[in-house]
């Protein structure tokens, strides 16, 4: 049910080519069947589901032991990484503000420095949530004409992946603090920033993906095709800006495990600023990233079909699930022309009937007048 | 029940059960539970408009504005009970009288010519003429045996859809 191609969504729900009018008219069973079966469960509903662990507390011994962990992690572990965290952006700060406005004239030199220190405050993040990060495959090397793509589960992503490489990353621009970060640190790096609600956005963003790699000096760049946070069990589908930039496409599959806590950001539930807080009460973040093989468009491919091989690539090695649909569906409402489209099956197939019964009408007056004369 | 948040009990099931008539298990009803509290986002009791459109394969379902009119606004229990049509255990009887309610969108227990023009033009849309769509129902009645300007009742539709046989059937997952 989960799988079903958006092509069989679309499928004839069209009456049969029955002789009972009437009875094709009044049948709605399959439209109705589609819209119950939606209703009951629906593929895209599922990925950004937060699948809560079951409870391990219910008796009367393990509930005194989960009270301790609660003390433990809220009264001991949270404000040591508090403390670390602040000692860490001090540090960050008090080293990245003068290194940025004093030395202007050894670009390069301030370049290397600048994206030394994002790799530290990236690894106190890490450190502040107890991050057990097992990273497998050869580490990103820094390449013109390449760029980097991998699933996404929460804004996270991108600090476990900066810690090891200063990559410079595409995103949503974000409200709060998160927003007055991206404009001053992250824009050193080479980041880029869209806009969901713009349309005209996306051929903008284009324009600046292809300047960024084509620029041997920038910061390896990453991309989330995704476009949104998907709940690490599913993906959905990949946007195929990524893949028309005529780069190597070098795929990395992130993978959290949820034993002590759930990575997925459900933005539509929690800002980020929550979400932080629910990681760096917990016992430990652990997750596996995997860089693998890089990807050229192989030749007759189209970049929808390069994009799907990747999601293929990163699916199976993070061991999750695929579904067809676009992950945008999260804030807009689908086109009204799939609707359309199922109208119009619709309607040619009444008109066929129409028509059949217009035919052999005729064909039997042919007849009739043919024996008359 | 008023609290989605929270969990079900065993009576709050049996009372579905029996609101529905048996036509969903006990574990397809936690199912369905689980379901509705994912759909009520914001815990209301009941699933809005705007709940139900968010599912795209439903936004795109010709029928949709319908449906939302019989769907929104009910509780759980009597969300399962209109769901009930669709169990492979609900009789043929149940499924029509499902399928009458969402061509009787003015309740008056006949579907009248008119009716089946509107819910033709949901299913159509702009891909047929309003002369086409009134050609198509005047033959459809007519070939049956009934003027043009009969409305149908419950035993009709019996007659009509009952000797294909109706697949109308969805499956509840069970986790």
């Amino acid at each position: 049910m989960y799988q079903r191609h958006l092509d069989e969504v679309l499928a004839d729900s069209g009456p049969k080519a029955d002789d009972d009018l009437l009875r094709n008219l009044l049948d709605l069973s399959p439209t109705l069947s589609e819209a119950a079966s939606a209703i009951i469960d629906d593929s895209f509903t599922r990925c950004f589901k937060s699948n809560s662990p079951e409870p391990w507390n219910w008796n009367i011994y393990l509930f005194p032991l989960w009270v301790v962990g609660v003390i433990m992690r809220y009264g001991i572990l949270f404000p040591i990484r508090l403390v670390l965290l602040i000692i860490g952006w001090v540090i960050f700060l008090g080293l990245f503000i003068p290194i940025h406005f004093c030395i202007k004239k050894h670009e390069k030199l301030r370049q290397k420095l600048e994206r030394g220190l994002v790799e530290f405050i990236c690894s106190v993040f890490v450190a502040s949530w107890t991050g057990v990060i097992k990273y497998h495959g050869p580490r990103p090397s820094r390449r013109a004409k390449q760029v980097f793509v991998a699933n996404h589960t929460s804004m996270i992503d991108f600090i476990v992946l900066e810690q090891m490489t200063a990559f410079a990353v595409i995103m949503q621009k974000h409200p709060g603090w998160v927003g007055l970060l991206q404009t001053t640190v992250l824009e050193s790096l080479g980041c880029i920033w869209f806009n969901r609600t713009e349309s005209k956005d996306r051929m903008i963003v284009a324009k600046k993906l292809k300047h960024h790699v084509e620029d041997p000096d920038s910061n390896p760049l990453l991309i989330f095709p995704e476009g949104t946070c998907v709940n690490n069990e599913y993906t959905v589908m990949f946007k195929k800006g990524a893949f028309e930039l005529d780069c190597t496409v070098c795929p990395i599959a992130i993978k959290y495990n949820k034993i002590f806590v759930d990575a997925f950001w459900n933005s539509k539930k929690q800002s980020f600023t929550m979400h932080l807080l629910r990681l760096m009460t917990s016992w430990a973040v652990v997750c596996d990233v995997w860089y693998l093989e890089p990807q050229t468009l192989r030749p007759g491919e189209t970049s929808i079909e390069f994009a799907e091989r990747v999601r293929d690539m990163i699916a199976d090695r993070a061991g999750i699930k695929k579904v067809p649909w676009d992950g945008y569906l999260k804030y807009y409402r689908p086109s009204v022309k799939l609707t359309e489209k199922k109208q119009q099956k619709f309607a040619e197939s009444i008109v066929r009937q129409l028509d059949d019964r217009k035919s052999t009408r005729s064909l039997t007056t042919g007849l009739r007048d043919g024996g008359l004369s | 029940m008023g609290n989605t948040s929270s969990m079900l009990t065993q009576y709050d099931i049996e009372d579905v059960e029996n609101h529905c008539s048996q036509r969903f298990t006990q574990r397809e009803i936690v199912s369905l539970y689980q379901r509705f509290c994912a759909l009520d986002r914001s815990g209301k009791g009941y699933i809005s408009g705007d709940e139900f459109m968010s599912v795209p394969e439903f936004a795109v379902n010709p029928l949709s504005q319908r449906l939302l009119g019989i769907l929104e606004g009910l509780n759980f229990k009597e969300f399962v009970a209109v769901l009930s049509a669709f169990s492979p255990l609900a009789t043929i009887n149940d499924k029509l009288d499902f399928i009458f309610r969402v061509y009787d969108i003015r309740n008056n227990g006949k579907v009248s010519s008119e009716d089946m023009i509107r819910v033709l033009r949901d299913l159509s849309g702009d891909f047929l003429t309003d002369k086409q769509r009134q050609a198509v129902v005047t033959q459809a009645l007519e070939e049956s045996g009934y003027s043009k300007d009969y409305s149908l009742t419950p035993e009709d539709f019996l007659k009509v859809l009952s000797n294909g046989g109706l697949k109308m059937d969805v499956e509840v997952p069970i986790d």
